[in-house]
């Protein structure tokens, strides 16, 4: 266990050493979430209404910046290699791994969100809603997006071709959560939708690990 | 102890070599030698185990390694052309979690003894993207001394390193195979007396 202990400290330590790529997805979505007001209209109602799906998207489209992160520097500096010969468990290393990239990309995103909530005139109802549907649909955003960074990293140019990969893959949790939100403005229970978002976070917790270590292996191959 | 039978590897439709056999004892070092592109680092890697052949297996002690990965990984040292540390972290850290995963006990005068005999004293708090090529390789081949694994992988060891170091490296490797150990490394200058007697396994290029 202490194994992987050391694979977390290790990941946290460099992930705080490169600041830039922790701030850079963040101001992403504070700038893309600005952008609504201004490009669309700022009358309140249009933007309580279009609010939930605007910061979902954004918050898609910022997550992917940050996700090849992940494995990319092991994986080009040999670290890859280093662990598939340690005799670890590369799925428990791709757990390892894909927590810290979520408690380090997706936690400052939740802790921004109020802020962006307000931007968009977002009710306490709906902003209860939007904070239940990040905390059990970006964990599940981190989960997939390693099976198809760890496919794509062995390519040179991955970035956007990880992004045509994702995008169709999120649209249901988009769906769903964004649903979730939208019952919470009309003050309906939105329980059903985060059940589904949980069943999906639980099959993903359940098979992701060894579909990632699959995939780093066709990508070390 | 190491043996390869009638290893096929294909690489992108492109047959890079067919029914490659051979056979390491103890105290051999094998260098294997070949032109560009002739598939030198795709047969250490599946020596290693990181990849897998087409056809054929690699056996250890007479075991498949795809089965005893465990026993034979814990014995075996590669280095591969990429060096493995994070350009982050200091050599101290890099080594120190490197020995961790590895489950190699090695106490700090022992580190800093390794760190000594590579020539990166006084470098060693520095963060490895600062230091030079050869240098960060040196990083790299600290490994040779602080992990005790028979079986040493070198895929082109040599690359960025002095006068100095390759002479360094050629007495370590002399060394382990007069203990017993088995060297396979690649290189694409041939390897002087001081790396002591070696065979020559040679690949050739297919179109």
């Amino acid at each position: 266990m202490s194994l992987y202990q050391g694979v977390f400290k290790r990941d946290v330590h460099i992930a705080f050493k490169q600041k830039a790529e922790l701030l850079q997805p963040l101001m992403f979505l504070l700038m893309v979430v600005t952008m609504f007001p201004l490009g669309v209209s700022p009358s309140p109602d249009t933007l309580q209404r279009i609010g939930p799906g605007v910061l979902w998207i954004a918050a898609i489209l910022s997550s992917l910046m940050a996700m090849e992160r992940m494995f990319r520097d092991d994986f080009q500096d040999g670290t890859m290699e280093q662990y598939v010969l340690s005799g670890m468990s590369l799925a428990g290393i791709s757990a390892v791994k894909v927590c810290v990239h979520w408690l380090v990309s997706f936690i400052p995103m939740l802790v921004l969100s109020p802020l962006l909530a307000m931007f968009l005139n977002l009710t306490f109802d709906m902003y209860v809603a939007l904070i239940a549907t990040l905390l059990l649909g970006t964990p599940l955003l981190s989960l997939i997006g390693a099976i198809a960074v760890g496919l794509t990293v062995g390519l040179q140019k991955g970035g956007v071709l990880l992004a045509l990969l994702l995008i169709p893959v999120f649209i249901p949790l988009l769906i769903f959560a964004t649903s979730a939100v939208d019952s919470a403005a009309l003050q309906l229970p939105y329980y059903p939708q985060l059940a589904i978002i949980t069943a999906m976070l639980l099959l993903a917790l359940a098979i992701a690990p060894f579909a990632i270590a699959y995939s780093l292996r066709v990508s070390q191959n | 102890m190491l043996k390869a039978c009638e290893l096929t590897c294909v690489k992108r439709d492109r047959v890079l070599f067919e029914d490659v056999s051979l056979a390491v004892n103890a105290g051999e070092l094998l260098y294997v030698r070949g032109p560009n592109g002739a598939g030198k680092t795709s047969l250490l890697r599946i020596l290693t185990g990181l990849s897998t052949p087409e056809s054929g297996a690699v056996l250890f002690n007479g075991e498949d390694i795809a089965d005893s990965s465990f026993s034979y990984l814990s014995t075996l040292l590669y280095l591969g052309h990429k060096s493995g540390t994070n350009g982050s972290l200091s050599a101290i850290d890099n080594l120190t979690f490197w020995l961790a995963q590895h489950q190699v006990n090695c106490e700090e005068s022992q580190l800093f003894d390794a760190l000594m005999r590579v020539g990166l004293v006084g470098l060693e708090d520095i963060p490895v993207r600062f230091l030079s090529a050869g240098q960060q390789r040196r990083v790299a081949l600290a490994r040779l001394w602080l992990k005790p694994a028979d079986i040493w992988i070198l895929d082109e060891p040599f690359t960025a390193l002095d006068v100095k170091g390759i002479a360094l490296l050629e007495e370590r490797m002399k060394s382990h195979v007069e203990r017993g150990g088995v060297v396979i490394t690649t290189s694409h200058q041939p390897l002087s007396e001081a790396a002591g007697p070696h065979s020559v396994f040679d690949l050739e290029y297919r179109i």
